[in-house]
């Protein structure tokens, strides 16, 4: 089984890379981009009947820092 | 008075910690990373600067879950005294024993130089050796050393006197121009600049040297 997470910066952190990311859209001529976050994605490859509550501990323990990022789970 | 260097893959800043302290009086020994003790009757544990582990996932972050770790966090629950330095400061914050954490530059660059960092408060043993209010001046070299903290977590660093060092001019984004934060029991100090740069003539300044004699002298009396 597969697991993805999904780890971004909480909502009220300042993401400078996705501020630079953004301006350098606007370079480009796209217009009306308001905002860009940008975060990591991580992918487990997981034994078979491995729990979402075990992947959690994954996420707190060590795969996101709850200071400043949030996760989600998503189990294929 | 006894000290330990933890040395991880990518540590890079781990001699120079030694050499500093050393020269203060103490006795230290470096500690490998997968060890899973730390020498006996040590006094202080320094976490140096550097790129443990190539910055990997988050910098710090798998430093902070290596087996040394676990020893430097009992040593820590023990009332043991810990020197976090860059790295090492975002090694502290990894492990939970600095509250906060530390984001990338807000000009997203790598930042190598020398700034002028004000002492808040001279109520620890890293910092007797200064008046509070003086200005210093240590070197910097991070791209990951833009200190976050929630406005709860401000307060209580405020209110308990727990900031270490602030930056009179911010280079870096860091909320309050914070520099550097002590725990709550004033034993554990994280700062991003490094004072071991600092502490010999041919450096080019020591005003880092004071806060290697000051708590080297304190641990040696104790």
């Amino acid at each position: 089984m597969k697991a993805k997470v999904t780890v971004m910066l909480k909502q009220g952190v300042l993401d400078p890379q996705g501020e630079a990311v953004r301006h350098a859209l606007g370079a480009l001529g796209f217009d009306g981009v308001a905002g860009v976050r940008q975060g990591k994605v991580i992918e487990l490859d997981l034994a078979d009947g491995t729990s979402e509550a075990t992947v959690t501990e994954m996420c707190e323990k060590l795969l996101a820092n709850t200071v400043i990022e949030s996760y989600r789970i998503e189990i294929d | 008075m006894k000290a330990a260097v933890l040395q991880f893959p990518g540590s890079n800043c781990d001699r120079d910690m030694a050499v500093a302290l050393r020269r203060a009086g103490a006795d230290v020994t470096a500690v490998w990373h997968k060890d899973n003790g730390l020498p006996d009757g040590v006094d202080l544990v320094a976490v140096p600067g550097g790129f443990s582990f190539g910055d990997y996932l988050r910098c710090g972050a798998i430093a902070a879950n290596s087996p040394i770790c676990k020893a430097l966090v009992a040593h820590a629950d023990r009332g043991g005294y810990v020197l976090g330095v860059c790295n090492g400061f975002q090694v502290l914050t990894e492990t939970g024993l600095l509250p906060g954490a530390l984001m990338r530059n807000t000009n997203l660059k790598y930042i190598c130089k020398t700034v002028e960092l004000k002492v808040e408060t001279a109520n620890s043993a890293f910092t007797e050796g200064y008046a509070s209010g003086d200005t210093i001046t240590v070197p910097i070299a991070h791209h990951d050393g833009n200190y976050f903290a929630d406005d709860a977590v401000l307060a209580s660093l405020r209110d308990a006197d727990r900031v270490a060092f602030t930056y009179r001019d911010n280079p870096n984004g860091s909320v309050a121009d914070i520099a550097g934060i002590l725990s709550e029991n004033r034993r554990v100090l994280g700062m991003m600049p490094h004072p071991e740069r600092a502490a010999d003539p041919a450096h080019g300044g020591t005003d880092g040297a004071a806060l290697f004699r000051t708590l080297v002298g304190q641990l040696t009396d104790a």
